[in-house]
């Protein structure tokens, strides 16, 4: 055999270990979303007691008997929830994301370099130290287990991270744009949204999914501020299964978790070239 | 110039300019003052304090503080936790994802797929369905276990021993790998090709090539995902609140669950704000200190500008 073919079989080889390396990271990665789909259909003994992932058969009566929850409450009320708890959150903050990024990439305003370190550094800001005076301060309102305290800081643009990400994108539009569109006598905001928002389309679905997506699961602040289990979102939902039931029916469990996620997956597999790029922008999030 | 031209340059700058900026960012100025300026002052303010919602606050100077670092049995065990939880899950998702965006930038086929795949957890992977999932598999005869007696490993308690879980816990962090690698990807992008042709001609390895080229351009990604997911994994709460509940034995008792347990179960509101000030001035000199060195391993194209 020649040196060349050696070479190239070698090549063939390495590459050949690459894939298999990352088909078989890519089983590990998900083996979890599995499980937990699989596991949907357990009892409990055989959870634990069979090796295997999958189930001998597949009931949907967890499915059924973990939505009527243990209370008087089911997960339809729950699902509700979370969708009146996240739209209107994701509304505001598209809605403040892109008026206070067209600011800040667009105009020459007193104070300016100040304030645009001013909100680069709360995206550094640890949510831990503002909680206990938020809690405080939407008590003193009136506003505690109710959704406002998630609408209001959206609405007010306290997601910097997804203002900075706008920000971004609206710099990436040449000002020839901007001068067009004055000189035809726009004003600034039908200039924002004549010629600015449908340009940003791709980065302001960008928002809408990773914000649906993250006040979807969040957990903390839902935990904080929402406390009677008529309005609990599905995160919380599910920490009050667990714990109320005394001896812990895991497939009912699981089916519950694996419904709770189906919007979220539909979501990523719809727009996942938005996630990419809304992403590689920012170059932060995590 | 053509005097009419002139003329439209005037009045398009004249839109740019004076208070009307100032509107347009008038929602974040009110967000930032009532819900960020204002309780960072009140915080600083309470963590001086008894406040709690029995009794009229009143100062108390540095007790709580002297009371965190002196007499809180639970301070210190869940500051080492804590920090324990950063070192092992924080680097580990870096290294990992930037391991795998090196192998993804190999010319591969079917990356978009890889990358897609890969990124799913850290898109989930935050939610209380994921970490009931992680605690269901990390039990003493759950799957992890199972997969290693099918290895011939030995078994591990994971949620049973103090390090074990919190080991879980920062597998949990690991495991979210995906979205850092994106990041890291697009950057191994941007790196000119011609200085990797330039190193082969020159007779460099592929070693030399990766130390020489490939992570000195890839430092300022790198520094900024670290401290933003240092600042983010010391605030941890969900994974140890639902995996472990802070046990065994306080083991993963991470300082955020520790802030919430003393402030909405034991609503010693202003002690909370103290422990929360001491959580803030950690995150602050890390911060620091990876700024101040990182003029000795961040290499700026630039000369240093980040944003």
């Amino acid at each position: 055999m020649n040196k060349k073919l050696i070479g190239v079989s070698k090549r063939a080889v390495t590459s050949i270990i690459k894939y298999v390396f990352l088909i078989i990271l890519g089983f590990v990665l998900v083996y979890p979303f599995f499980f937990m789909v699989f596991a949907s259909f357990k009892s409990n003994e055989e959870l634990f007691g069979s090796a295997s992932i999958f189930p001998a058969q597949y009931s949907f009566e967890p499915f059924i008997e973990g939505w009527q929850a243990a209370g008087q409450f089911t997960f339809t009320t729950f699902y509700a929830n979370t969708f009146v708890l996240v739209i209107p959150t994701v509304i505001g903050t598209v809605i403040s994301s892109v008026l206070v990024g067209y600011g800040f990439a667009r105009f020459r305003f007193p104070f300016k370099k100040i304030l645009f370190t001013l909100m680069i550094a709360t995206l550094m800001l640890p949510n831990a130290i503002l909680v206990i005076p938020r809690y405080i301060i939407f008590r003193e309102i009136g506003w505690l287990d109710t959704y406002f305290t998630f609408y209001i800081p959206a609405l007010l643009g306290c997601s910097s991270f997804f203002t900075y990400m706008l920000l971004q994108f609206f710099r990436s539009v040449p000002m020839e744009f901007d001068e067009a569109a004055f000189i035809d006598g726009c004003n600034s905001f039908q200039l924002l949204y004549r010629v600015h928002v449908p340009l940003l389309k791709p980065s302001i679905i960008s928002v809408v999914i990773f914000q649906t997506i993250w006040t979807w699961n969040n957990f903390f602040d839902s935990l904080i501020y929402i406390n009677s289990i008529r309005k609990f979102p599905l995160s919380l939902a599910l920490k009050l299964s667990l714990d109320t039931q005394a001896d812990v029916s895991w497939g009912q469990i699981m089916a519950m978790a694996t419904l709770s996620m189906i919007p979220c997956v539909i979501l990523f597999f719809a727009m996942q070239k938005y996630f990419v790029e809304g992403v590689v922008s920012t170059g932060i999030k995590g | 110039m053509h005097k009419g031209r002139i003329k439209e340059l005037v009045i398009y700058n004249s839109k740019r300019r004076g208070w009307v900026g100032l509107l347009y960012i008038l929602p974040w100025l009110l967000g930032f003052s009532i819900f960020q300026i204002y309780p960072l002052i009140t915080s600083l303010i309470y963590s001086f304090t008894n406040y709690s919602f029995f009794n009229d606050p009143s100062f108390t100077g540095l007790e709580n503080f002297r009371y965190a670092f002196t007499r809180d049995i639970d301070f210190w065990p869940s500051m080492k936790a804590t920090i324990l939880y950063v070192l092992m899950g924080v680097p580990g998702k870096l290294i990992f994802a930037l391991f795998i965006a090196m192998i993804l930038n190999m010319k591969m086929k079917a990356i978009n797929l890889f990358r897609t795949i890969y990124y799913i957890p850290s898109i989930l992977g935050s939610s209380v369905a994921v970490a009931i999932v992680w605690r269901l598999m990390f039990m003493r005869n759950g799957t992890v276990n199972r997969f290693l007696a099918f290895l011939h490993l030995p078994q591990v308690d994971w949620l049973g021993s103090p390090f074990a879980a919190l080991v879980c816990l920062a597998l949990l962090i690991v495991w979210q790998f995906g979205s850092s690698m994106v990041i890291f990807l697009a950057g191994l992008k941007q790196i000119p090709r011609e200085l990797y042709e330039a190193a082969i001609v020159d007779g460099s390895s592929a070693v030399t090539r990766f130390f020489h080229i490939t992570l000195p351009l890839l430092t300022p990604i790198i520094f900024f995902n670290l401290v933003m997911q240092i600042i983010a994994a010391f605030q941890d709460f969900t994974s140890a609140f639902v995996i472990t509940n802070g046990g065994p034995m306080k083991g993963t008792y991470l300082y955020g669950m520790k802030l919430y347990t003393d402030a909405f179960s034991y609503f010693k509101l202003g002690y909370a704000c103290a422990l929360s000030w001491i959580l803030f001035c950690l995150i602050i000199f890390i911060t620091i200190v990876l700024f101040r060195t990182s003029d000795k391993w961040v290499f700026y194209d630039d000369g240093g500008k980040i944003l």
